[in-house]
């Protein structure tokens, strides 16, 4: 027997597909910045405290900044859609908590410089 | 005197190359072998363009489509970080590739010669998009073994094109692949270093 408060099978929603909705407030852009799926992101300045009025998933993003990491990474450590990670980021950016790197665009992809420095890499691997 | 203008870490430029083929040609194996990290995944959420829908009660309402893809991390150096990201199979979600070839280094695209033709529509996509690519035909054990001039002529690919035996189990193998990708993409792309 359903109670007041048990929800029916017409109401049920799987909780996964809210929780990127609720964390960004429904917002779906950020609010500054692109943010491609591999920006980078650093943690800058000193950690907030508890009354910056930042939520947990902000935090989570800036403990995991700490090292710069990708807007594809961050997603995947929090187990949420790179979107939302957009969202969050750049609440994170406007309030000077991030500083982000955008990713090499097509046009660098004539520097020989940057050809040689991947072949370095990879061949010490 | 010179002071440094910051102690921060500096942030690193990333690099993105697509890992492509078929089901179960090796993308995500690949991917894990020369990763620093096991295989993570990322989940996009993508408007869906709507295409053919004709539905117009819901013109409001744009249909999303969640595309997951895997993905690691090659630390280069201090200045570049690699990406390689295994691409969303289903030929649905081909509207996410341009968002991922945008910007790429350039693609591998792994070929299973049990199933040869499931790599033709990853070529099709980035010899359209000029997007640097070589082919990498996966050994696996049990597999026919052909040789690359008889894989190159059933693919029709172009000679200028290289096309490389692999095992992408191995980490020495896959790490190989990447350098003739790397190599291959300079050729085409780089401009040449007047010194």
């Amino acid at each position: 027997m359903n109670g007041p408060d048990e929800p029916g099978d017409d109401h049920w929603i799987d909780p996964e597909i809210i929780r990127p909705y609720v964390v960004t407030r429904g917002r779906t852009r950020p609010a500054h910045g692109r943010f491609d799926l591999i920006s980078m992101a650093l943690a800058v300045g000193h950690p907030p405290g508890p009354d910056a009025g930042l939520d947990p998933e902000h935090l989570r993003i800036l403990r995991l900044c700490r090292e710069p990491k990708s807007v594809a990474e961050i997603a995947a450590h929090l187990n949420l859609p790179a979107g939302t990670i957009r969202v969050l980021l750049g609440d994170l950016f406007d309030r000077e908590l991030v500083s982000a790197q955008e990713p090499q665009s097509e046009v660098d992809m004539r520097d020989m410089k940057m050809y040689r420095a991947v072949l370095d890499g990879l061949r010490s691997l | 005197m010179v002071f440094a203008r910051s102690d921060r870490p500096r942030i690193p430029t990333a690099i993105k190359i697509l890992i492509a083929g078929g089901f179960g040609a090796g993308k995500t194996t690949m991917v894990g072998a020369v990763s620093e990290t096991r295989p993570l995944r990322t989940e996009e959420v993508l408007t869906d363009r709507g295409v053919g829908v004709d539905d117009l009660t819901a013109v409001e309402a744009k249909r999303t489509t969640t595309v997951a893809m895997d993905f690691g991390r090659i630390t280069l150096s201090d200045e570049y970080v690699l990406y390689l990201f295994g691409t969303p199979g289903q030929e649905r979600f081909w509207f996410v590739w341009d968002e991922l070839a945008e910007g790429s280094l350039g693609a591998v695209i792994l070929a299973d010669t049990r199933r040869l033709a499931d790599c033709f529509p990853s070529i099709d996509y980035f010899e359209r998009r000029g997007t640097p690519f070589v082919v990498a035909v996966n050994c696996f054990e049990g597999s026919p073994t052909f040789e690359l001039d008889e894989v190159r002529l059933a693919l029709q690919l172009n000679p200028s094109i290289p096309i490389i035996m692999c095992d992408a189990r191995k980490r020495e193998s896959s790490r190989e692949v990447l350098i003739a990708l790397v190599k291959h993409s300079a050729r085409l792309r780089a401009e040449p270093v007047s010194s």
